[in-house]
């Protein structure tokens, strides 16, 4: 089984030369340090910067340099700032290549629910809907199974959804799936669990097609 | 020139009264017009609603109009940092629209830009496209967003010239441009206001055409959310 560093190492190989990158909060954010030194690439944060680089040190905090998850960060020398519908328009207009992000529920369409716990939790969609229902690619980054231990990969979303029919593939810490034929569908097993194990932490449906190799990482 | 200065922040948030529509500038805190908050607060304008894309934190930004009850309906897409917030509204005393960060900055943008509307298949099939018109283009759904309409658009630029012509830097640039002239009146506060010809006009991001009255702030804070350092 993998922890979340884990998940963002295995996601880190997903990304090619030349790609624009968008990574969302949380176990995508750690994606950036686990991306081969050979591969070019900028990451985009929505909040107005292309070119975004590592955390600052203390004595170069800039409050007016920040990305999505209101971190202070760096700008790279390649580095551009613009104003948010701009921004956006780089991520409607599906010149970001990639998107990474987290959820809560993931179904075997490609539903995709991570804004809101109705009664619970309301904290906003921010840039998710936007990025979902515009991206060429979007990879999910997420834990198989909530912490109730309930799947998180089900036949139909049950939280109120933020994009339909939009997911590629997802990396959890126990398998890689992509989605074919409104199905989930095995690609590979996290070290040391089994096919079965992935099977039983699954509620929707899955195509397992001869062996399924085991990560490499 | 036409000169857009005003002396201080109390002339620049003239004609500010209760039940008002607010478009504020920023992205979190950073970015927020610190001055005009602050008046908004002292002022005790009541029953407004607000566009803007947070709703600060409980004693910084919005969340210092949100403690007062200022605000009856916040127009907003990410609201997870303050806590008095999500007690107003799951209490039912605060109305919120939440809408999805692109949208939000495009109904800005075309409120700018005389457009009256615009199709974006962020939050198709959503919570977001109920009573929305659909519309199929290329056989991909896309629902209709409006321009907002608003009195007054608060904004914060690093720097300007007299004439209201406006520099912003880094990533407090966000929503703050695209908030010029999408209301009656823009009200733009900076850190450091000029004569004209001190800015070089190739590096104008916004033209002071959009602007109204700009003015000088004082003693910003620029709170950091996540002081996030290298380890």
């Amino acid at each position: 089984m993998l922890d979340k560093n884990g998940i963002a190492k295995r996601i880190a190989q997903e990304v090619q030369d030349g790609f624009y990158v968008n990574l969302g909060i949380g176990i995508p954010t750690l994606v950036a340090n686990y991306v081969r030194d050979d591969i070019e690439l900028e990451f985009q944060s929505e909040n107005g910067i292309l070119g975004m680089g590592p955390f600052p040190r203390e004595e170069d905090v800039d409050a007016d340099l920040i990305n999505a998850g209101k971190q202070t960060i760096t700008a790279l020398p390649s580095a551009s700032f613009f104003d948010s519908a701009l921004s956006f328009g780089m991520i409607r207009g599906q010149h970001v290549d990639l998107t990474i992000l987290g959820a809560m529920e993931v179904a075997q369409n490609g539903n995709i629910a991570n804004w809101k716990i109705p009664g619970k939790m309301v904290k906003g969609m921010g840039g998710a809907m936007d990025l979902v229902g515009s991206a060429k690619k979007i990879i999910v980054a997420m834990m198989h199974t909530n912490k109730a231990g309930d799947s998180k990969l089900l036949k139909t979303c049950s939280l109120p959804l933020t994009g339909v029919e939009c997911v590629t593939k997802i990396v959890t810490n126990m398998a890689v799936l992509d989605i074919v034929n409104k199905k989930f569908r095995l690609l590979e097993r996290a070290p040391g669990v089994s096919v079965e194990a992935i099977q039983k932490a699954t509620e929707g449906d899955l195509i397992v097609e001869g062996d399924i190799p085991e990560m490499e990482l | 020139m036409i000169n857009k200065t005003v002396n201080n922040v109390t002339k620049a948030l003239e004609g500010v009264h209760d039940g008002m529509t607010f478009m504020l500038g920023g992205f979190g805190l950073s970015g927020i017009p610190e001055n005009c908050i602050q008046e908004l607060v002292k002022r005790d304008v009541k029953d407004v609603t607000c566009i803007s894309n947070n709703a600060g934190v409980d004693d910084f930004g919005l969340g210092l109009l949100l403690k007062k009850k200022q605000i009856k309906k916040m127009i907003s897409s990410y609201v997870g940092e303050n806590a008095e917030f999500e007690r107003q509204m799951l209490s039912g005393e605060l109305e919120v629209d939440l809408i999805p960060q692109g949208s939000l900055a495009e109904r800005c943008r075309a409120a700018q830009n005389g457009i009256p509307a615009f199709y974006t298949p962020a939050g198709y099939g959503t919570e977001v496209a109920i009573g929305k018109e659909v519309r199929d283009f290329d056989g991909k759904p896309h629902i209709m967003e409006e321009a907002f309409k608003a009195d007054f658009a608060f904004v914060k630029a690093w720097k300007g010239d007299e004439a209201g012509n406006l520099i912003f830097k880094g990533t407090a640039r966000n929503f703050n441009p695209l908030m010029c002239g999408a209301a009656k009146v823009t009200v733009v506060e900076v850190e450091e206001l000029v004569k004209p010809g001190e800015l070089d006009p190739n590096f104008i991001h916004i033209p002071g055409i959009f602007v109204q009255r700009i003015f000088q702030g004082e003693h910003y804070e620029k709170r950091i959310e996540q002081r996030t350092t290298q380890s």
